[in-house]
C-alpha cells in the first residue's frame, strides 16, 4: 500500500454497502474510523480492551471487535455495523424487531453488538437452541437485562421469520 | 394476554410478546399495564441513538484529568516540564476555580480539585485540555505533583471520623435477648461492587456568551448536576443548563459524580473559550468514580424455643471513602432496613458510616439495603437452622403483617406483599419439595466413611436451593420527598401535542415509556399521544433526582394529577372527552400546561432529628429462590436459576418489570458469586473490564420474574418503585443455597472459590 508525503495510508474499505476510499494514520483503529471518520457512531467503545463486545462489526462475516484492529486490517474488505442491520428503506430487521417485542435492551449502549454479534451467529448457525445462543453471546456484555431478553430475542428472532438479513454485507 | 390484577406473570415470555405491540386503546385503564414498546427503542436499535461521546462539536477540545497516586498526602506544588509546550493547551488547578472548589451534594466537603491535601487515591488534582487527545495526554503526563505522605486510615474499623451515625430501635433489646431461649450470633461483610454501567462517564460542556455554560452528559440526575455546576462557577441558575444525553445505564453510578465531570468540563471550556469533551476510558471510570459501600454488619438474634423472634440487636458499619458524598443517607436506608421485614418487639440498630483515605463509596441499586439485607437474610437462615425449622416456615412466622410495626415505629397499614411474595416464589419454585431433596443428598455425603474423601471422588458437585425475603422503602428516606418538593408538569401545546415536563431521566429502565404510559391513560389517549420532553434543565422542572426507585411512584403520581388537570380543563371547556377534543381545542385555547408539586403523602410523619416514624411512604417486597451447584474440588458456585416474586403495587409495564426484575436479580448474583474490587494502600487493583468479573450470558442463571400487585392507595396509580428492590434479594438466597448443598455458611461476599474452599475445609475440620 502507497504511504503519503504525511505518513498517512490508502484504504479502500466497504462498510454497511458503501465503497469508502480514504487516507489514515497507520495507528488509526477499526473503531476510530468508524466512529470519528465515517460517523458510523452506532459501534460503541465500552472497554476498548476488547472485553465488552460493544464494538462489534462484521468483516466479511465474521464477528471482530473493532477497538482491536488497526484499520488497515480491513483493507479491501466488507464491514457491517450495527447501521447496516435494517433494510435500506428503514425497517428493521427480525432481530431488531425481537429486541423490542422481547425485553432484549434495556440502557441500549451494548445493543448494537449484541445485535451484530447475534446476526453472526445466526449466519453460522440458523437454529441455534438457548445453550448455543448463550455461549456465543458470551462475548458481548449486559449490564441492565440480565441477558433473559436478548436470549429471548434472539431464539424469536429464530423460531419467527428465520434469520435476520444483514449478515456478510 | 394482559396480566390478571394481582397475579402478573411474567415468567412466559411468549405471554409478555403477546401483550406487545397491540395498538392501545383510547379508553381509560387499557394503557397501564400493558407491555408497550420502548419510546426509544428504534433509534437504539439502529444506531441512531445519540450517546454523549457520539455528538459532534465543532471545535471541541479533549480535557484529561491528572489524579493522585497517593492515599494521602500533602500538595506542595505542581511542577510543570519545561520542555514541554504548554502553549497548545489549557490546565486548570484549583486556584483557577471561579466559584467554591467544592462539589455540591450533602456535606459539601469534596473538591472538584486538590487544593491543598490528596485524601484519596485517584483524587482530581489538575485538568487539561488541548485540541486533539495525544496532546493532552502529553500534557497531563508533563505535570508531576509534589507532595508530602501523611498517614493514611484504610480500615473503618479503625477510622474515629463518622460521617453520620444513627440508632433506630423499639422495645429493650437487653431485655429481650436475656429472656430468649437462643440467641444467634453472626458477624457479615461485603466489600465494593462496581456499577459497570457499559458507557462510561462522559461530559461536554459548551460555554456561553455570558460566561454561563452548557453541559451534555450521561447522568441520571439534571438539577444535581445544575447545583453543583452554578456552585463551583459562581453562576446564577439561569447561566447553566444541564442536557442529559441518551444514557447507557446507570445504576447510581451517574447519581452523584457526573457533577464532578461537568465541574472539570466547564472549568476548562470556560478557560479554553471553546468547547471541551471529557469521556473516561474504563479503566479511568473504575479507578475513579463511586463503588457501593464496603460494609460489616453484625447480628444478635433472640429466640424462643418455639420459633418466636424476640430481640434483634445489629451493627452496622460502612466504608464511607474518603468524603461524605451520599454516605449519609445511604447508611440511614441500609440502617432502617437492617433488621429485614420481621415483626420484633426489640430492635436495636446501630449504624455509622466511617472516613477512610479510600475513594469515596456512592450510590449504587439497592443504596445500603443490599448490604445491610444480605446480613439480615443470612442471619435469619442461620437462626432457622438453629432452631431446626424451614427457612420458609421461620418467615412465615415472621414477616411482616398488615398492622406490624417497623424499628422506626412505622405502622404497616397497607400494601404489605410479603407474606404474597413468599407463597408464591415457594410454590413456583417447588422449594420444600427441593429441599427435602438437597437435604437427602447431603445427609448422604456426610454419613460415608470419614477420611476416604469419597464425597470429593463421587459427587464432585453438590446441589443447594436457598431463600430470601426483602423489602425495600420506595422514594426518599423519611422527609426526604417533602425537602425535594418535586415538580412534574403535562401541557397540550398550542398545536395540540400533548407533553410529559420532568426531569426524570431515562436510562435504560423505562422511564419514558412508563411516564408516558401513565399519562395517557389519565388523560385517555393512546399512549404514542404522548411525548416526553427533552432532558434539559431549561425546558423541564426539578422533579427530583431519578433514584432511590420514586420514579414511577412519585414523579408518576405527579404527572397522573397534572394530567387530570389538564383534561378537566379541556374537558370543561368543550364538554367533550379529552381524547376527541384536545387537538380542537387548542387552536382556540392554545397552550395550557399544568404542574404537580409534591406535598406529601397522606399520614406519613417522619422525625429526621429522632430517625423515627414513617420511612417511606410504602414498601415494596420480594422473595427469591436461588438454586446453585457448587464444586466441591474447586470452590466454584454455578447459580442455575432464581425464581423471583415481586410485589410492587401495580405494573405498568410487564416486560419493562420483568427487565428490571432480571437485571436486578443477575447483579445481586454477580454480587455474591464473582464481582469483587480488591484494593491495597487505598488502590484498587483489578480496575479494569478484564479483570474485575462480571457476569456474561453463560453465567447468568434462567431468571423467573413474578410480579405481584398489592395496591398502595397513596398513589393515584397505586404503584409502589422496582428499581433497587431486586438487588436486595438475591444474594442472600444465593448464599442460603451454597449453604444448603454444602452445609457451610458464608459469611462475607462475593463466595468466592477461594471463600467456598476456606468455609467448607473449616467445616470438615470440624466434623
Amino acid at each position: 500500500m502507497a504511504a503519503s508525503a504525511d505518513g498517512r495510508l490508502a484504504l479502500r474499505v466497504t462498510v454497511n454497502g458503501t465503497l469508502h476510499e480514504l487516507t489514515i494514520p497507520g495507528s488509526r483503529l477499526l473503531i476510530d474510523l468508524l466512529r470519528d471518520d465515517l460517523g458510523l457512531t452506532g459501534t460503541k467503545k465500552g472497554c476498548a480492551i476488547g472485553v465488552c463486545g460493544a464494538c462489534s462489526v462484521l468483516v466479511d462475516g465474521e464477528l471482530m471487535s473493532a477497538c482491536l484492529l488497526l484499520a488497515l486490517a480491513v483493507q479491501g474488505r466488507s464491514v457491517t455495523t450495527v447501521e447496516g442491520l435494517a433494510a435500506p428503506d428503514g425497517s428493521l430487521s427480525a432481530l431488531q424487531a425481537a429486541f423490542i417485542a422481547h425485553g432484549g435492551f434495556q440502557c441500549g449502549i451494548c445493543t448494537p453488538g449484541q445485535l451484530v454479534a447475534a446476526t453472526a451467529l445466526l449466519a453460522h448457525q440458523p437454529d441455534p437452541d438457548e445453550a448455543e445462543v448463550r455461549a456465543w453471546m458470551t462475548g458481548n456484555l449486559c449490564r441492565c437485562t440480565g441477558y433473559l431478553g436478548i436470549v429471548a430475542s434472539i431464539r424469536a428472532a429464530v423460531i419467527g421469520e428465520g434469520p435476520a438479513a444483514g449478515a456478510g454485507e | 394476554m394482559a396480566p390478571r390484577r394481582g397475579d402478573s406473570r411474567a415468567d412466559s415470555r411468549a405471554d409478555l410478546a403477546a401483550t406487545v405491540g397491540r395498538p392501545p386503546a383510547a379508553s381509560a385503564g387499557t394503557v397501564v399495564g400493558r407491555s408497550l414498546p420502548r419510546r426509544e427503542g428504534p433509534a437504539k436499535l439502529t444506531g441512531a441513538a445519540r450517546y454523549t461521546d457520539d455528538l459532534i462539536v465543532p471545535g471541541a477540545w479533549f480535557g484529561f484529568t491528572l489524579r493522585s497516586t497517593e492515599a494521602h498526602a500533602r500538595l506542595l506544588g505542581l511542577e510543570l516540564d519545561p520542555a514541554f509546550d504548554w502553549s497548545r493547551v489549557v490546565v486548570v488547578t484549583a486556584a483557577e476555580i471561579p466559584g467554591e472548589n467544592v462539589v455540591h451534594l450533602m456535606a459539601d466537603d469534596q473538591p472538584a480539585l486538590v487544593a491543598d491535601v490528596i485524601r484519596h487515591v485517584a483524587e482530581p488534582v489538575a485538568l487539561v485540555a488541548a485540541a486533539d487527545p495525544a496532546t493532552a495526554r502529553a500534557a497531563r503526563d508533563a505535570i508531576r505533583l509534589r507532595t508530602e505522605p501523611l498517614p493514611a486510615i484504610l480500615d473503618p474499623l479503625a477510622s474515629e471520623r463518622a460521617f453520620a451515625r444513627y440508632e433506630i430501635g423499639r422495645g429493650d433489646v437487653e431485655a429481650g435477648l436475656a429472656a430468649a431461649d437462643l440467641v444467634v450470633e453472626g458477624t457479615y461483610r461485603v466489600g465494593y461492587q462496581e456499577q459497570l454501567y457499559l458507557e462510561p462517564q462522559a461530559m461536554i460542556a459548551v460555554p456561553g456568551e455570558d460566561r454561563g455554560v452548557t453541559v451534555h452528559g450521561s447522568l441520571q440526575c439534571p438539577y444535581y448536576v445544575h447545583a453543583a455546576l452554578a456552585r463551583a462557577l459562581g453562576l446564577a441558575g439561569e447561566q447553566v443548563v444541564v442536557i442529559q444525553e441518551e444514557t447507557g445505564g446507570g445504576f447510581g453510578g451517574k447519581e452523584e459524580y457526573p457533577s464532578m465531570l461537568a465541574i472539570h468540563a466547564s472549568l476548562l471550556a470556560l478557560r479554553a473559550g471553546r468547547p471541551v469533551r471529557i469521556v473516561y476510558d474504563r479503566h479511568e471510570d473504575v479507578a475513579a468514580t463511586t463503588k457501593r459501600h464496603p460494609a460489616v454488619v453484625t447480628h444478635r438474634t433472640g429466640v424462643t424455643r418455639d420459633g418466636r423472634l424476640v430481640a434483634q440487636d445489629v451493627d452496622v458499619v460502612m466504608d464511607a471513602g474518603a468524603y461524605a458524598t451520599l454516605s449519609p443517607v445511604v447508611l440511614s436506608r441500609g440502617a432502617i432496613h437492617a433488621a429485614g421485614p420481621y415483626a420484633c418487639p426489640n430492635v436495636r440498630i446501630r449504624a455509622r458510616t466511617m472516613a477512610t483515605n479510600t475513594p469515596p463509596n456512592g450510590a449504587f441499586r439497592g443504596f445500603g439495603a443490599p448490604q445491610t439485607e444480605f446480613a439480615a437474610e443470612t442471619q435469619v437462615n442461620r437462626v432457622a437452622e438453629a432452631l431446626g425449622v424451614s427457612p420458609l416456615e421461620l418467615r412465615r412466622r415472621w414477616a411482616y403483617r398488615p398492622g406490624d410495626v417497623t424499628p422506626t415505629g412505622q405502622v404497616l397499614r397497607e400494601s404489605v406483599g410479603a407474606g404474597v411474595v413468599l407463597e408464591r416464589v415457594a410454590e413456583a419454585a417447588d422449594y420444600e419439595p427441593v429441599r427435602a431433596r438437597t437435604a437427602e443428598a447431603r445427609m448422604a455425603r456426610a454419613t460415608r466413611p470419614a477420611g476416604a474423601r469419597t464425597d470429593r471422588l463421587d459427587g464432585r458437585t453438590a446441589h443447594g436451593i436457598g431463600l430470601a425475603l426483602a423489602w425495600h422503602g420506595a422514594g426518599f428516606t423519611g422527609a426526604g420527598e417533602r425537602f425535594l418538593a418535586s415538580v412534574a408538569g403535562v401541557e397540550r401545546s398550542a398545536d395540540g401535542q400533548v407533553l410529559v415536563y420532568t426531569d426524570s431521566t431515562e436510562i435504560g429502565q423505562g422511564a419514558r415509556t412508563v411516564l408516558s404510559q401513565l399519562v395517557a391513560e389519565a388523560l385517555g389517549v393512546p399512549a404514542e399521544a404522548v411525548e416526553v420532553a427533552p432532558g434539559d434543565t431549561s425546558v423541564v422542572p426539578n422533579s427530583g433526582p431519578t433514584v432511590a426507585s420514586r420514579t414511577t411512584m412519585v414523579v408518576g403520581g405527579l404527572l397522573i394529577r397534572a394530567a387530570e388537570r389538564l383534561r378537566a380543563d379541556v374537558e370543561a371547556r368543550t364538554g367533550a372527552p379529552f381524547a376527541t377534543s384536545y387537538r380542537t381545542d387548542a387552536a382556540q385555547a392554545g397552550r395550557v400546561r399544568f404542574d404537580e408539586q409534591f406535598e406529601g403523602y397522606p399520614g406519613i410523619v417522619w422525625d429526621d432529628a429522632t430517625h423515627r416514624g414513617d420511612a417511606y411512604p410504602a414498601y415494596s417486597w420480594a422473595a427469591a429462590v436461588a438454586e446453585v451447584d457448587v464444586d466441591l474440588d474447586t470452590g466454584e458456585v454455578r447459580v442455575g436459576s432464581v425464581v423471583a416474586a415481586d410485589e410492587i403495587g401495580r405494573v405498568v409495564n410487564p416486560v419493562l418489570a420483568a427487565g428490571q426484575v432480571e437485571g436486578g436479580t443477575l447483579q445481586a448474583v454477580g454480587y455474591a458469586t464473582i464481582e469483587e474490587l480488591q484494593a491495597r494502600d487505598g488502590r484498587y487493583l483489578n480496575d479494569r473490564l478484564a479483570t474485575y468479573l462480571v457476569p456474561t450470558a453463560v453465567d447468568a442463571p434462567r431468571i423467573e420474574a413474578i410480579l405481584l400487585e398489592e395496591p398502595f392507595a397513596g398513589a393515584p396509580h397505586r404503584a409502589k418503585g422496582l428499581g433497587e428492590l431486586p438487588m436486595d434479594v438475591g444474594a442472600p438466597a444465593v448464599i442460603d443455597a451454597i449453604h444448603d448443598a454444602t452445609g457451610a455458611w458464608i459469611a462475607e461476599l462475593p463466595a468466592t472459590p477461594e471463600r467456598v474452599l476456606a468455609a467448607l475445609e473449616a467445616r470438615e475440620g470440624r466434623r
